[in-house]
């Protein structure tokens, strides 16, 4: 890594807040284990995260000691499960800077959370009396990108096939930075929402989101982001990003799978129809129709994942004792280790931006002609854990003419040790199949 | 688990040196011929296999693809045990295959049955890659019944 002096009076490297990475090892279990007769060496967290014992410790308290159905109970057991339950909202509402936890929506992933928009736009649109801003038609657009998840793809499309309304994206560059050069023609007074990835799974790209808010925001639309990959790495403010909707999930940031999260707008939530009707989501229901609960519950129908919540709660926590700042910066850290290690590799091609600026630890690669599938099985023989394959961005791979790439992407307990192993073990790669 | 347990030699070598790759016109203009395009969706990869046939033999196997040496292989094992072969002889083989596949490595291949076939029972104690293996396999069943030949049994992969 290249080190450039600062000058003084400029904040210092060593100013940067930093953490004992040995020490939140100890905290994961999962990462004492052996894989195929080598030490775990895990680089699949934008995948999915591994959990500390305090989550785990959690998860397994509150079915022990608290279980009890939420919101509609008045025995103590009751009350002390809806306790942690919107406590954990509001421990997630801070830690995006929420300016409510009404704002905090429980979902099942990004996934659902994407979709729950997406569905409320196709509901508003089949009543006159909707707000005007979720209605869609013909003539009306849906702004996304090139490279996003197929999950902020294909909610976007059956919405689109649904309303008659048009689907366009933001290109990728060559370096795999979003291209915004067409911005002023494709964000217009046609645009309903642009909903864009704050970090690409698939590229590492972490895109810079002024000049679109800016331009949203000029011609009254929508701004949703998709901040799976961003929300875990680096410290999120929802006011300071002037977003109208973010989603993320619960299972990438140390938490349990089954539990995700919309943030909206106070006002946008309050304007948006139900997606999923049944319990928890109403405010009376007679036969002859229902009227509905204010968000959040609006739109947490049925028994929520109520542990999963609870111990997402405890995930943030335990990523806030650490810091966010300090996250940030040692995954920083350990790109720009990965960066230079992996170009050391003969026949090594990254895919995405090759300088640790405007990016995260996340970094897909090819390997001369060898296939993904085959270099991941070959990094799992050394214990090695890497995703391959197309990584649900199908398009960013046809976008760089590859049918998959291999992937390594880091976390809060990765070491540059770590990293070692991976340029260690595609030397092996290149033995198999050179 | 070893890994040259599921990297073959024999694997490697078809991967390297693929069997009949390309897709070919019959040679007969009266034969029948067919293809199927499968894709791994969980991996991107891709084989298309198209049979030739005059109704009982299998007069020219052909393929394309792109994909991990497991998966390209196959196709070249494929085709260098079913090409120019009798229908149901090469549906025997095609079964004798997907049940070495399907054998979570507890099958023992016979190699008479199989030639550089054999080389795949490693690759059954992989589940992840089966799929990989098969892919070809799944392909020239469905040519196979557009050109109007036998099919083996469903398959359970």
């Amino acid at each position: 890594m290249t080190t450039i002096e600062i000058p003084p009076g400029m904040p210092q490297y060593g100013d940067v807040p930093r953490y004992d990475v040995a020490a939140v090892r100890a905290d994961f279990p999962i990462l004492d284990r052996e894989v195929n007769g080598h030490r775990l060496v895990y680089l699949d967290s934008a995948n999915t995260s591994h959990k500390p014992r305090q989550v785990l410790d959690v998860l397994a308290e509150h079915y022990a000691r608290h279980n009890a159905n939420v919101s509609r109970s008045v025995h103590t057991l009751g009350t002390e499960a809806t306790e942690a339950y919107e406590g954990a909202r509001a421990k997630v509402a801070a830690f995006i800077n929420a300016p409510s936890p009404d704002e905090v929506v429980f979902t099942k992933n990004s996934t659902e959370a994407i979709n729950i928009v997406a569905y409320a736009f196709s509901n508003a649109s089949l009543r006159p009396d909707a707000d005007p801003r979720f209605r869609l038609g013909p003539g009306d657009e849906v702004v996304i990108s090139e490279m996003e998840h197929h999950s902020n793809i294909v909610p976007w499309q059956l919405l689109c096939e649904r309303t008659g309304a048009t689907l366009r994206w933001f290109p990728v560059t060559d370096s795999g930075r979003l291209d915004e050069s067409g911005l002023d023609d494709l964000v217009t007074e046609r645009t309903k929402i642009v909903s864009l990835v704050h970090m690409s799974n698939i590229l590492g790209t972490v895109n810079a989101t002024a000049r679109i808010t800016e331009r949203v925001r000029q011609v009254g639309a929508l701004l949703l982001l998709d901040c799976s990959q961003s929300v875990p790495h680096l410290p999120m403010d929802v006011v300071d990003y002037d977003a109208d909707f973010i989603v993320f999930t619960g299972h990438k940031m140390c938490g349990p799978t089954g539990i995700g999260v919309l943030w909206g707008r106070a006002e946008l939530l309050a304007a948006m129809p139900p997606v999923f009707g049944g319990g928890s989501m109403i405010e009376t229901v007679q036969m002859s129709g229902s009227t509905y609960a204010a968000p959040p519950a609006r739109f947490e129908a049925g028994t929520p994942p109520i542990a999963e919540a609870v111990a997402l709660g405890a995930a943030v926590d335990y990523l806030s004792g650490i810091g966010m700042r300090a996250i940030q910066w040692h995954e920083k850290e350990l790109t720009a280790y990965a960066l230079d290690a992996l170009a050391t590799v003969p026949g090594l091609r990254i895919f995405g931006p090759t300088v640790p600026v405007g990016r995260g630890g996340t970094i897909s690669f090819a390997l001369g002609d060898v296939h993904p599938h085959d270099v991941g099985q070959v990094l799992d023989s050394l214990g090695v854990q890497v995703r391959v394959g197309h990584h649900c961005a199908r398009p960013v791979c046809t976008r760089f003419g590859v049918p998959a790439t291999t992937r390594a992407s880091f976390y809060l307990y990765t070491t540059t040790e770590e990293i070692d192993a991976l340029v260690a073990g595609l030397e092996q790669v290149r033995k198999v199949f050179g | 688990m070893q890994l040259d347990q599921l990297y073959q030699e024999i694997i490697l070598d078809h991967y390297k040196h693929p069997h009949g790759r390309g897709l070919r016109d019959a040679a007969d203009p009266a034969a029948r011929t067919a293809e199927a395009h499968h894709v791994n969706p969980t991996c991107g990869d891709e084989v298309t296999v198209r049979v030739a046939t005059d109704g009982t033999v299998l007069t020219d196997i052909s393929y394309d693809g792109m994909g991990c040496s497991i998966s390209q292989a196959s196709a070249s094992v494929l085709h260098e045990l079913l090409n120019g072969r009798g229908a149901g002889e090469a549906f025997a083989v095609h079964e004798a295959f997907v049940e070495l596949m399907s054998g979570r490595g507890q099958v023992t291949p016979d190699e008479d049955v199989l030639g550089d076939g054999v080389a795949f029972a490693g690759v059954a104690r992989y589940p992840a890659r089966v799929k990989c293996a098969l892919l070809p396999w799944m392909a020239f069943k469905d040519a196979a019944a557009r050109a109007g030949v036998g099919v083996s049994p469903e398959v359970k992969a």
